[in-house]
């Protein structure tokens, strides 16, 4: 089986709700759609305080090329524009919406048949999913019709759909492949017409055989669509570890992945895809694994983004008593937050709980210099020395040192033995050094 | 020969010839340099701090050299006095420059600030900025961890265990900006020391509406512009739910720090007020060092 | 919903391995275990009392210095100390006088390791360090062998090493005996195998990788046989110069250790070729019979320029 080729780690899978089915989360007393849910310009609201909105309706407008529509996840009034902190830590604007019904625009398709055939344009296809503000599921939120208009003289040859889920404890995209898998298929073809390529790859680790199985099954018809199963090594759900592990292909430092000919998309985004096309149906919703060793039953959860994390944490039995730690995403690179109120949003994949034992850090040496993280490091840097250099704060030193190829998965503090708290000042420098040449460029 | 002369001679020549190779190297390479900038260097602090704005204080005495007037030209740290000695070297007039002092602007204390979280992790401001607003409600104020101790060369910042924010002593401070650039949060400004180091500034940097402020820090600045209509010299300015009071027009005339409901305008070193009938006097401190965090402002007179 | 406690935020990553300093050390011990039974068998119980000695006057050391020197918590738990002890005695004769082993321990920790901050900090290996100050200040001492207890002949030898530099091949021991280490030296150096199966441990549980041993064995083998190759009458053979000395363990145990060894494979290759050539040249060509420690010390001292030009393979690089 392949994998890709330098570093990586194995943390323990925990993938505590593998086997629970994918559940409805009920709507809850008020929504919160924050404007600016992806990589890029926040969206600009097109409704005012005290509007009534319906399911699906167009709330905000995409600020820029890169940027995505948001629509309405509720039906109800706009109760307010205002602040609220999210994953990020900081206060972000957000459309607050009191929640009454559930009326849905016409024109969407809410019923379960599968709608095999499209007979739109690759252009009108893409032109859809920029309508449906659809961004990279899995956590990255990069608008997905930038993703599939490449850049100019740079064709993609192969489409590589992440069905890895590296991140231990999520589940969510997994239970997706089970229980969608006939959708996710027309998904994949539907982008693969939208890009004009001729192969399609899903990847997924072998900690999924069911998933494995069953999209292979349903991929039989379409012999140019094949199901790769991946050994099981972190970050391999990382865009460049994945092209790697795929094709042996690696994108170069400060490449983009269109440049080794592929495009990457998660399998939660190619459902919403299909959804989009298919359905007319806009991305107001998303499967979140709400899980934790403490949690008293782990669960994936369909809910409208916008619907309040705390009520999720409630859906899978409560925030037990032990729950020091509460993380939106997964434990490796996931965000802890400071609100458990935060809404979800169109990247939240996980809701983890991590207990008082594990939530703490451990007390700090002096760094002995045993180059595990180096081995650890899947961009093949050293994170060592970029820590040290960021924490001295000299910024010269980190752009040569190639800091800004970090990846931020962190397998460097994974794997410290002196838990040295590697990333966080890596974090720093990577910003400080980005700002620098940033600000050299624009001169 | 004699061997003893043969010896002399080789040296001799080879010593010759290695100074006649050093003579023409210094006189082809010799840099052209002006005299003036060693003594502009001398009579700097010689702290190499920064502060100025220039590569150290070598880099600073070629820029005093090089320009044509002293004009916006200031060693923060010899100040004034310094400034007219590199005047005198240069034959040119020093600016007079009002001297400086960092404040910190946040009272947030953990009395007034409740914590909300716990911060676990790398022990910098730095970090914890770049993860979020904070351990508290308030995502301006400060963090507590001291990036701008660190940062400060003169030993003049201090985190006060009790209220857990930097406190600046005046007698160190220079004004060079270590701290200013330090602070993710941008809380620390420097202001005019002013006359007897008696300063007025709003002790706050939430930008949060009113309400969602007074929740996090019972302190903090709610934007009520109060303070900008009592002052009659036009010198404090409303911007994004926040009070700025610009040091070069205040007067020092204290109305702001009377009105203001929620005690964020703090005034230092000033004398004790006159007793009024029901409001307490201001506890005095006349001594010189810098304690945002007292209950100065505390007055209640808005009720 | 109310937060009635403190939820505690920090950055990702939010789990952590369960690897830990004091586990490697631990494992390096473990890995030890072997050679130091062995070196029991062969020389008794002067191995035993030195090997005590050592080690309770190397964390002895460190306790005082981190706590009345550097006034810091003790970091005896990592440790680091214990190793740098049982490593300290495995390079010196089984009975060597005990206040010399104090001195070498007084030398390796205090100045070696802690005038430099502390484990993590230092340039040299201080066990290393430690032998080398006794050997040039105790030549007479250091290179005096004890008899083995289970030798026939039951009198003081000469090392393999020795003999070589001496042009003796035929008292040589056969390789069988220098595999097993049934010939004099220091007392942890002799027997290969049991370092062998120690340094398997250490690469199965990935405390260690090949790169530096395996460099190390290869460059020795590869230069000593050319060497062999050209006058076999002058230079021992290959096998001989593996087995023989403090080549096994100083390429398994002290070239190994972390903090003196570059970062990057490429580097800790160019290092380990470095120490066998070097040690290679001392042997045949240097006033000393044994060159392993000269030539792991040296290497050290290259380490932080080996840092500098060797990166690793960034992602990307590789040729399609």
């Amino acid at each position: 089986m392949r994998t890709f080729r330098m570093g990586g780690i194995h943390p323990p899978e925990c993938k505590l709700g593998a086997g629970k089915p994918i559940s409805v989360m009920p709507l809850p007393k008020q929504g919160c759609v924050l404007l600016s849910q992806h990589i890029g310009a926040p969206a600009q609201p097109v409704v005012e305080r005290g509007a009534m909105v319906k399911t699906g309706q167009l709330l905000a407008k995409a600020g820029g090329f890169v940027s995505a529509n948001i629509h309405s996840p509720f039906t109800g009034k706009v109760a307010k524009i205002a602040d609220v902190v999210d994953a990020s830590g900081y206060p972000k604007p957000a459309i607050f919406i009191d929640v009454q019904d559930d009326e849905w625009e016409e024109g969407i398709d809410l019923t379960e048949t599968l709608v095999r055939e499209c007979k739109l344009e690759p252009k009108e296809i893409v032109q859809k999913i920029a309508d449906a503000g659809i961004v990279g599921m899995g956590g990255a939120c990069f608008p997905t019709q930038v993703k599939l208009t490449p850049p100019p003289g740079k064709v993609a040859d192969i489409l590589i759909i992440n069905g890895v889920e590296c991140e231990p404890y999520l589940t969510a995209d997994h239970r997706l492949m089970v229980e969608k898998a006939q959708e996710i298929v027309v998904g994949i073809r539907l982008l693969m017409k939208a890009l004009n390529v001729k192969k399609a790859v899903i990847g997924i680790e072998s900690n999924k055989p069911d998933a494995i199985e069953i999209l292979s099954h349903q991929t039989i018809p379409y012999p140019e669509i094949e199901v790769m199963p991946l050994q099981m090594h972190y970050p391999q759900g990382g865009e460049k570890q994945l092209i790697d592990a795929v094709t042996r292909r690696q994108v170069k430092s400060g490449g983009l992945p269109v440049d080794v000919g592929a495009v990457v998309q998660n399998v939660g985004t190619v459902y919403a895809v299909y959804e989009a096309v298919q359905k007319n149906k806009p991305l107001i919703e998303r499967v979140v694994s709400v899980t934790g060793k403490s949690l008293k039953q782990p669960v994936n959860v369909k809910a409208r983004i916008g619907t309040p994390i705390s009520s999720l944490i409630d859906a899978a039995g409560g925030l037990p008593e032990n729950g020091a730690k509460v993380i939106s995403g997964g434990p490796m690179m996931g965000k802890a937050l400071a609100n458990i109120d935060a809404p979800v949003a169109k990247g939240t994949s996980g809701v983890l709980i991590i207990d008082e034992a594990e939530a703490l850090r451990r007390p700090v040496s002096d760094c002995i210099r045993c180059a595990k993280c180096v081995d650890a490091c899947p961009m093949g840097l050293e994170p060592y020395l970029l820590s040290a250099l960021s924490e001295r704060q000299l910024w010269d030193r980190t752009e040569k040192e190639n800091i800004m190829d970090c990846i931020e998965c962190g397998c460097c503090t994974f794997t410290c033995p002196a838990n040295r708290p590697l990333l966080d000042y890596i974090r720093i420098g990577k910003g400080k050094t980005g700002a620098l040449i940033r600000a050299r460029k624009a001169k | 020969m004699n061997p003893i002369l043969i010896a002399l001679i080789v040296l001799g020549g080879i010593g010759l010839l290695l100074a006649l190779v050093l003579f023409f190297t210094a006189k082809s390479f010799k840099v052209e340099e002006d005299p003036r900038i060693g003594q502009v260097q001398e009579v700097l602090p010689g702290a190499n701090c920064g502060g100025c704005g220039y590569p150290g204080c070598r880099g600073f005495a070629e820029t005093c050299v090089k320009s044509e007037s002293l004009e916006g030209l200031l060693c923060p740290v010899g100040g004034n006095e310094v400034m007219k000695k590199v005047g005198d070297i240069l034959g040119m007039a020093a600016a007079d420059a009002a001297p400086k002092v960092a404040v910190v602007r946040c009272q947030g204390s953990c009395e007034h600030r409740p914590k909300l979280t716990q911060f676990d992790g790398a022990r910098t401001c730095a970090v914890a900025a770049a993860l979020y607003g904070g351990e508290t409600g308030c995502s301006y104020g400060c963090l507590g961890m001291g990036d701008c101790v660190e940062a400060c060369t003169f030993g003049a910042l201090s985190v006060n265990p009790e209220t857990g924010l930097p406190e600046v002593d005046e007698e160190k401070c220079t004004s060079c900006g270590a701290c200013v650039k330090a602070c993710p949060k941008g809380l620390i400004e420097l202001r005019n020391k002013g006359p007897k180091s008696r300063r007025i500034y709003v002790s706050c940097r939430n930008k949060d509406k009113g309400p969602a402020a007074k929740k996090a820090c019972e302190v903090a600045c709610i934007g009520c512009g109060k303070c900008q209509k009592v002052c009659t010299f036009d010198a404090i300015t409303m911007e994004a739910n926040l009070a700025y009071i610009d040091h070069n027009k205040c007067r020092m005339c204290r109305k702001c720090v009377e009105e203001c409901p929620q005690g964020s305008i703090i005034e230092l070193n000033f004398p004790p007020r006159k007793p009024k009938a029901e409001t307490p006097a201001t506890p005095a401190t006349p001594e010189t060092t810098a304690t945002p965090a007292s209950p100065v402002a505390e007055a209640p007179t808005a009720e | 919903m109310t937060m009635d406690k403190k939820l505690i935020v920090s950055m990702s990553p939010h789990i952590h391995g369960d690897d830990s300093i004091h586990k490697n050390m631990y494992r390096v011990i473990l890995a030890l275990v072997p050679a130091f039974l062995c070196s029991i068998w062969f020389f008794g119980w002067h191995a035993l009392v030195t090997t005590a000695i050592a080690i309770v006057s190397c964390m002895g050391f460190e306790y005082l210095i981190t706590r009345y020197i550097f006034k810091r918590p003790s970091t005896l738990k990592d440790c680091s100390a214990m190793l740098t002890g049982l490593l300290l005695a495995f390079n010196v004769p089984a009975d060597l006088p005990w206040w010399i082993v104090v001195i070498g321990s007084i030398f390796a920790i205090g100045v070696v390791k802690m005038s430099f901050g502390g484990l993590g900090n230092n340039i040299f290996n201080p066990a290393l360090a430690g032998r080398v100050f006794l050997l040039v200040s105790f030549p007479q001492q250091m290179t005096t062998w004890p008899a083995l207890a289970h030798s026939a002949d039951a009198v003081t030898g000469a090392t393999p090493l020795a003999l070589i530099k001496a042009g003796n091949f035929a008292e040589l021991p056969s390789h069988l005996e220098m595999f097993l280490g049934n010939v004099p030296g220091s007392m942890g150096e002799v027997a290969a195998l049991a370092l062998l199966i120690g340094v398997i441990y250490l690469l199965c549980t990935k405390t260690i990788t090949w790169h530096i041993p395996v460099s190390i064995l290869a460059t020795v083998f590869i230069f000593s046989g050319i060497l062999y190759l050209c006058d076999s009458t002058v230079y021992a053979d290959p096998l001989t110069h593996l087995l023989s000395g403090g080549l096994m363990l100083g390429a398994c145990f002290m070239a190994t250790d972390y903090v003196t060894s570059p970062m990057s494979h490429k580097g800790q290759l160019i290092y380990g070729a470095g120490i066998g050539i070097l040690t290679v040249l001392i042997r045949c060509y240097g006033s000393y019979p044994e060159g392993m420690s000269f030539a792991i010390l040296i290497m050290n001292a290259v380490t932080p320029l080996i840092n500098v030009y060797c990166k690793p393979k960034r992602f990307g690089e590789v040729k399609k």
